[in-house]
C-alpha cells in the first residue's frame, strides 16, 4: 500500500470516529471560545481592544485548544491499544504520522472557522481585510504546531503523566511558531496592514513547518520503537 | 510479499528498565504447528508474543522469520490477537474490519470482511457500533481482524477469554483449520483443558526463562504441574 493512500485510510478513519462521537471539536470548541471570552473581557475597555491583543489571544487560544485536541486524539488509540494495531500494519509507520496530523489539523480548521470570526467580533478586529493571508498564517501556523504536537503526542502516549508532559515539551519548542503567528496575524490587523511584513512571517511559517515535519517523519519510526 | 515458514528466537532477552522479562529464549515453530505457551502471570508470554509480531525489539538475541530478518513488510504475514483487542468501538464492525482489511491491503476487502463478519457470528450485527457488544463478541470480532490477511503467523494471547462453550469450540476448529492450512500458531493461554488435544507442542515460561514441558499420554495440566514443580525445586537447590 501507498504512502499516501495509508495515510489518507488513517485520516479518515480519525475523522468517522470523530464524526460519530463530535468529542474533540465540541470540546475544542468550547474551550476556545471560553478563552476568548475571558480575554475580551480583560482586553476590551470602552469598546476598544488593546493594540495587538487579538492577535495574541487568537493563537493563545489555538494553542491551547490544539493541545487539547492532540492529547484526546491520541488518547483514543491508546484506550485499546488501537495505536499498536497501527503499528502491525505493513506500511510505513510515518504514513501514520501524516494520517494522523492530517486528521488533527482538519479538526483544528473547523474550529479555527468559528474561532477567527469571533474573535473579529470580539476584538473588533478586521479580520476579512485579507482574508487569503490571514488564513495561510492560520493554516501554516496550525499545521507547524500540530506537526510538532503529533510526534510529541505519539512520544507520550504510554507514559503515565502523558497530559503534563505534552504542553510542557510542546509549548517550548513551538514558541517560534506562536511568535510567527501572532506577528504575522498582528501585522495584518493593524490599523494600516502591513503586508509585507505578513508575508515575511508567513514564509517563516512554512520554513517551520518543512523543518518540522521533516524532522518528525525522520524519527517517527524510532519513537514508535519501543 | 515475503513468506516464510518457521520463526526461530535464538537468546532471545528483553528488559524493561532493570527488569529483565524474557531470559535467552530460544525456541523454533514451522508451519503447520500450533505451540502453546504457558505460564504463570507476568511470566514473559505476552512480551515474546509481542516480539514475535515486530511491536517489541529484543534487547538481545536473534528473531528470524525463516530466511528473513524483523522486516516491515513481514508483517503483512502476521496476525496478532492480543489482550486488548485493537477495535475501535465508535466504529461499526464491518468498519473495524474493513479498515484494517484496507490497512494491510487485502484484495477484495468488502467480500472478505462479510466472511469474517459470518464467521464470527456477527452478521447481523455488521453495522452496530463495537462499543455496544459484549467482550465475548469483541473477542470473535478482533480474532477476524487479525486473521483478515491471511497471515503464516498466527499469534494469540489468551485467545478464549470471554467466549462460551461454542465460541471455545469453534475457535478450536478454526485454529485446525489453520494448521491444515499451514499456519505457524503461537498461543499463550491458562485454558489448559480447552487445548488439550488441539496444540503440538506446549513450552512453558517462567520468570522470562524458557522451560520445556514433556510430551506424554498424561493430561497437558498434569505435564504443565510436574514442570512447574521441577522448576520450583531446581530453584530451592
Amino acid at each position: 500500500m501507498g504512502f499516501v493512500e495509508a495515510s489518507w485510510l488513517v485520516t479518515r478513519k480519525d475523522l468517522l470516529i470523530e464524526f460519530r462521537s463530535r468529542e474533540i471539536v465540541y470540546t475544542t470548541l468550547f474551550f476556545a471560545v471560553s478563552c476568548l471570552l475571558v480575554f475580551a473581557f480583560g482586553f476590551v475597555r470602552e469598546g476598544r481592544a488593546v493594540e495587538d491583543a487579538a492577535a495574541g489571544i487568537l493563537w493563545v487560544a489555538i494553542a491551547f485548544s490544539g493541545t487539547l485536541a492532540l492529547g484526546r486524539a491520541f488518547e483514543r488509540e491508546r484506550q485499546n491499544e488501537t495505536l499498536r494495531g497501527l503499528l502491525m500494519a505493513p506500511i510505513a509507520r510515518p504514513a501514520l504520522y501524516v494520517g494522523k496530523l492530517t486528521g488533527i489539523v482538519l479538526l483544528l480548521v473547523a474550529v479555527e472557522l468559528v474561532m477567527v470570526p469571533m474573535a473579529g467580533v470580539m476584538f473588533q478586529a478586521r479580520m476579512l481585510a485579507h482574508p487569503v493571508l490571514l488564513s495561510a498564517l492560520v493554516l501554516t501556523g496550525t499545521i507547524g504546531f500540530t506537526a510538532v504536537g503529533t510526534l510529541f503526542a505519539a512520544m507520550l502516549v504510554r507514559t503515565r503523566s502523558r497530559d503534563v508532559l505534552l504542553p510542557v515539551l510542546l509549548y517550548p519548542v513551538t514558541v517560534p511558531v506562536i511568535i510567527a503567528g501572532v506577528r504575522g496575524t498582528a501585522a495584518l490587523l493593524a490599523e494600516e496592514p502591513n503586508v509585507a511584513m505578513a508575508r515575511l512571517w508567513l514564509s517563516m511559517l512554512v520554513t517551520f513547518d518543512v523543518f518540522f515535519i521533516t524532522l518528525a517523519l525522520w524519527t517517527f519510526e524510532a519513537v514508535m520503537t519501543e | 510479499m515475503l513468506d516464510f515458514t518457521s520463526l526461530a528466537f535464538t537468546d532471545v532477552s528483553r528488559n524493561f528498565g532493570r527488569r529483565r522479562a524474557l531470559n535467552r529464549v530460544t525456541l523454533r515453530c514451522d508451519a503447520g504447528e500450533i505451540v502453546a505457551l504457558l505460564g504463570p502471570n507476568g511470566a514473559g508470554k505476552s512480551t515474546l508474543l509481542s516480539i514475535a509480531a515486530t511491536l517489541l525489539e529484543p534487547s538481545s538475541g536473534t528473531l528470524r522469520y525463516g530466511d528473513h530478518d524483523r522486516h516491515r513488510d513481514l508483517r503483512a504475514r502476521i496476525g496478532l490477537l492480543a489482550h486488548d483487542l485493537y477495535l475501535y468501538p465508535e466504529l461499526t464492525a464491518a468498519e473495524n474490519l474493513t479498515f484494517f482489511a484496507q490497512l494491510h491491503g487485502v484484495a477484495d476487502a468488502a467480500s472478505r470482511v462479510d466472511r469474517a463478519l459470518a464467521s464470527a457470528r456477527l452478521a447481523d450485527r455488521r453495522d452496530d457500533p463495537v462499543s455496544g457488544f459484549s467482550r465475548g463478541m469483541r473477542q470473535r470480532l478482533a480474532l477476524e481482524r487479525a486473521l483478515l490477511h491471511d497471515p503464516r503467523l498466527v499469534l494469540l494471547d489468551e485467545p478464549f477469554t470471554g467466549l462460551d462453550d461454542a465460541s471455545a469450540a469453534g475457535l478450536v476448529e478454526r485454529l485446525r483449520e489453520l494448521r491444515g492450512r499451514g499456519a505457524i500458531v503461537v498461543l499463550a493461554t491458562h485454558d489448559l483443558e480447552v487445548i488439550e488435544g488441539l496444540i503440538d507442542r506446549a513450552v512453558m515460561l517462567r520468570d522470562g526463562r524458557l522451560v520445556a514441558i514433556a510430551d506424554g499420554p498424561a493430561p497437558l495440566r498434569q505435564r504443565f504441574r510436574s514442570a512447574c514443580d521441577s522448576e520450583i525445586r531446581q530453584a530451592g537447590h
